[in-house]
């Protein structure tokens, strides 16, 4: 049967599917030290480029896989959900997110992470979050005009520039291995 | 947890990879990927909709969180409750296990945990925006290479970038 095999499920099983995977992300996250504030960090002040390292790696390895699975007939790229691009909410978004996640030192999937290995910023920094989600959705009227603006549906980056999907992989395994290489030529003491 | 040495992490090339793998597999089992940010965002919609029923269906934001099986039984939630799951395990089988307020060689330990809140709320307006986080949106959306995945990263970088030197003080 064509994966996905499960899409949209919120019975039991698909719950429990969801705390696995939740779990295995987690682990993952917890073993590269993203759990840490100050490990974080070091990644914009030059100094430790885990973040950069763990998570170029990870989208290398989900995209070639999705790629390759696609290609061989396993995995039905067409129900795999692309998330919706919006070109100015994100944009603005993505900048004030930024700023924020220097300030908490964590994002909000590692200060899950932090909290629950014992750390009581961890905990602060998931309250915040908590709080901005809300107060944001309470006061939402006057960002709904930006946050619905700039439409582009589930866009990807091969059909915007209308280059073969194969090349743009091969274009991010590219652009992240020259990365890897600056990234430890930066992180070597000088 | 006394006496107990910590374990150095992982190494990033290895851990990222796993991180991968396990990105690769909520995309082959579920059709979708990993996140954070809505877990955060059906827990406001089913509190408000606890405390003042009326108002929150007719939140815009709140409402596209009440649909279906309803703000409690959503993925994203349970997922998350995963991610504290598998960090508490994977912390406690490394010797990591063990309460502390993490801050800069020069920060107060009330400062940090002001600084964590107050950015933690910055986060909440940005990700609200964005319709999305580092997990859901730049992880998830970067692999499937959408447009607006690799916008948010590069713009999240750059705020990040931007901010760094001002809070030089709190980290360094």
């Amino acid at each position: 049967m064509t994966a996905p095999w499960i899409e949209g499920d919120t019975s039991g099983a698909g719950l429990a599917i969801a705390v696995a995977c939740g779990a295995a992300f987690g682990a993952a996250l917890e073993r590269a030290g993203l759990g840490s504030a100050r490990k974080l960090v070091g990644q914009f002040y030059g100094t430790d480029l885990t973040v950069f390292k763990v998570m170029f790696s990870a989208i290398v390895v989900a995209m070639l896989g999705a790629f390759w699975l696609g290609q061989a007939g396993v995995l039905d790229l067409a129900r795999v959900a692309v998330p919706d691009t919006w070109l100015a909410p994100q944009l603005i978004g993505g900048a004030v997110f930024g700023a924020g996640m220097a300030t908490a030192g964590l994002c909000p999937g590692t200060s899950c992470v932090a909290a629950a290995s014992g750390r009581g910023d961890g905990l602060a920094v998931m309250l915040g979050m908590f709080s901005g989600v809300l107060v944001t959705g309470l006061l939402f009227a006057p960002l709904r005009a930006l946050h619905e603006s700039t439409a582009r549906g589930p866009l990807t980056v091969s059909a915007w520039l209308g280059v073969p999907y194969g090349a743009v992989v091969l274009a991010v395994v590219a652009i992240a291995l020259v990365g890897f290489g600056v990234a430890e030529r930066i992180e070597r003491p000088a | 947890m006394i006496g107990r040495v910590r374990r150095p992490y992982a190494d990033p090339y290895v851990a990222g990879a796993c991180l991968g793998v396990v990105l690769l597999a909520a995309f082959v089992i579920t059709g979708r990927g990993l996140g954070a940010s809505g877990a955060f965002a059906t827990t406001a919609a089913g509190l408000t909709h606890a405390i003042a029923p009326a108002e929150a269906e007719a939140n815009p934001y709140f409402a596209r969180y009440l649909g279906g099986g309803g703000p409690w039984r959503d993925w994203l939630l349970f997922e998350i409750g995963g991610v504290a799951l598998g960090g508490a395990l994977s912390a406690w089988a490394a010797g990591r296990l063990r309460g502390e307020v993490e801050r800069g060689p020069r920060a107060r330990r009330r400062s940090r945990l002001v600084l964590g809140f107050a950015g933690g709320m910055v986060m909440g307006l940005g990700a609200v925006l964005a319709r999305g986080c580092t997990s859901g949106l730049a992880l998830t959306g970067g692999a499937l290479l959408s447009v607006g995945a690799w916008l948010f990263m590069l713009a999240a970088f750059a705020g990040a970038y931007l901010a760094a030197p001002v809070l030089r003080r709190v980290w360094r």
